[in-house]
């Protein structure tokens, strides 16, 4: 299981990278592994607002669907369209081509809240 | 994956399914493979050629003596007397009120019955059918002894005809004949649940790794693809085959899940045999149906409600995306008066009403399964 030390973690198994002002998220390679194979991702069009730990979108796999929320609040600048035709990246590169959102971060303050790499790994193996 | 305190039974290939990397979950108290390469790949491997499985986990009784056939007659719908040795029968076995306590296979054997039940019920079953057999029937449950493995897809045929002396060209669908695969001395069955041609070959434990890996070495030339529980799902939703605990349960009767085919009121006393009678005769109240939803990317799950067009409530019991048909499908129960292939229901996804029509089964008609002889 992969867990690169450059990101930070939330509880609900989504990674962040903050460049700069902008923040790039995906789920972790642990998530992609516990849903399967993925076919579908719904995920919000360019200038939504998100709120960290809110609901931004949802996941389908072929055996089951999961909510995705958001580690930061801020607006989407970005989304990752090529997740509409191969969600397999999702499954194949959790944290290269499968990321899924761009967003101009209100807070970065907000990503201390976070776990780091050590603390995921700890947090995935007490089985959450 | 958490660990779940090492109380699962492991089959005889679990070190195989470990050694290829198999993501293992517990499922009826053993430790199974998920999926091996990807559920879907897996799926469509099983399509287009050949996925062997697995499938030890089930539960095999071994009934003898006179009147083993009669009794189990007494005990299933279906009809097993009458049959010639070699053949197998599907059917459900009812509570009195003409609910579901399992569905099974039985194998007429030349000097034996066997039944074939759902891992997840063994215990349950086990209790049931010693409960009613007659004192000159012997009751031995060979589950611990005996390995499963399947091999399914259209080249099955033609792969396991060189490693057999087995006429296989000569087995009709739903019969078995003693006999070696590989030099393993096995029960091949012509049976399996993902609508392609297939054996299940039934072995005992000591033999199964042996079997499992002239089975890969020789599947080599031909591409064979180990197989999980995930892609035996999707392949049998696909043909609409019930998964007991999700379509039927001790709620529903074989008449409301579409299983009337199997249901013989011509046969003396059976268990459940005037309560579906009488369900017949005043009207079987809901049916199970499939369904697709207008739009290709919704995915109806287990548990979803399903409000018909005159306003009666159902419930999605199977819901996936199916990879043979690049869409969200389901199967439920929906009122009889609006039961009809086209009806259009509204099917409650997370919160959102999604249009979906009611759709005969099977979802997937291009399976490579021979359609077995029909039984009296």
């Amino acid at each position: 299981m992969e867990t690169p030390k450059d990101l930070k973690y939330t509880e609900d198994h989504e990674w962040v990278r903050l460049d700069g002002k902008t923040a790039v998220v995906g789920i972790t390679d642990y998530a992609q592994g516990e849903l399967g194979d993925i076919v579908f991702v719904e995920l919000p069009g360019t200038g939504t607002e998100v709120e960290q730990g809110g609901v931004f979108g949802t996941i389908e796999a072929v055996k089951t669907v999961s909510d995705l929320m958001s580690p930061v609040s801020g607006k989407v600048v970005e989304v990752n369209g090529s997740l509409n035709d191969s969600p397999e990246h999702i499954n194949k590169s959790p944290y290269g081509d499968g990321w899924m959102l761009k967003i101009e971060v209100t807070d970065p303050g907000e990503l201390d809240k976070l776990m780091d790499a050590d603390a995921y790994t700890a947090h995935v193996g007490e089985g959450h | 994956m958490a660990s779940t305190g090492g109380k699962e039974k492991e089959t005889a290939l679990y070190a195989r399914h470990r050694k290829l990397g198999a993501r293992m979950v517990p499922f009826a108290g053993y430790l199974m493979p998920l999926q091996y390469s990807g559920q879907i790949a897996e799926h469509e491997a099983v399509r287009a050629g050949l996925g062997i499985f697995d499938l030890s986990h089930m539960g095999e009784f071994r009934l003898t003596g006179a009147g083993a056939l009669a009794a189990v007659d007494r005990l299933v719908t279906n009809r097993v007397t009458g049959t010639e040795p070699g053949q197998a029968v599907y059917s459900p076995m009812c509570l009195e009120s003409g609910g579901i306590v399992d569905d099974l296979i039985v194998y007429h054997l030349p000097d034996s019955v066997l039944l074939v039940v759902n891992a997840a019920n063994l215990d349950k079953d086990e209790a049931w059918v010693r409960e009613h057999l007659p004192e000159p029937v012997a009751f031995r449950n060979e589950s611990d002894e005996t390995s499963l493995i399947a091999v399914q897809g259209p080249g099955t045929e033609r792969f396991l005809a060189g490693l057999t002396t087995a006429d296989l060209a000569a087995m009709e669908t739903y019969t078995a004949r003693g006999g070696t695969v590989a030099g393993v001395e096995a029960l091949i069955s012509r049976t399996g649940y993902t609508g392609e041609d297939g054996f299940e070959l039934y072995v005992r434990n000591d033999r199964a790794p042996e079997l499992w890996d002239r089975l890969l070495d020789e599947g080599r030339t031909p591409g064979i693809t180990p197989v999980g529980l995930a892609a035996r799902d999707t392949l049998r939703f696909e043909m609409g085959y019930c998964l007991y605990g999700n379509d039927i349960d001790e709620t529903t009767t074989p008449l409301e899940a579409g299983l009337g085919w199997t249901v013989k009121t011509a046969k003396d006393a059976f268990i459940g045999k005037d309560a579906l009678v009488a369900q017949k005769a005043s009207g079987i109240p809901r049916r199970l149906v499939g369904l697709t939803p207008a739009g290709e990317r919704v995915i109806p799950r287990k548990g979803y409600a399903i409000r018909s067009g005159n306003g009666a409530a159902g419930s999605v019991t199977s819901g996936t995306f199916a990879p043979s048909l690049s869409r969200g499908l389901a199967m439920g129960y929906v009122d009889a008066a609006h039961a009809a292939a086209g009806a259009g229901v509204t099917i409650d996804v997370r919160g959102r009403p999604e249009a979906a029509a009611v759709t005969r089964l099977p979802f997937y008609t291009r399976g490579s399964r021979k359609a077995p002889r029909k039984t009296a």
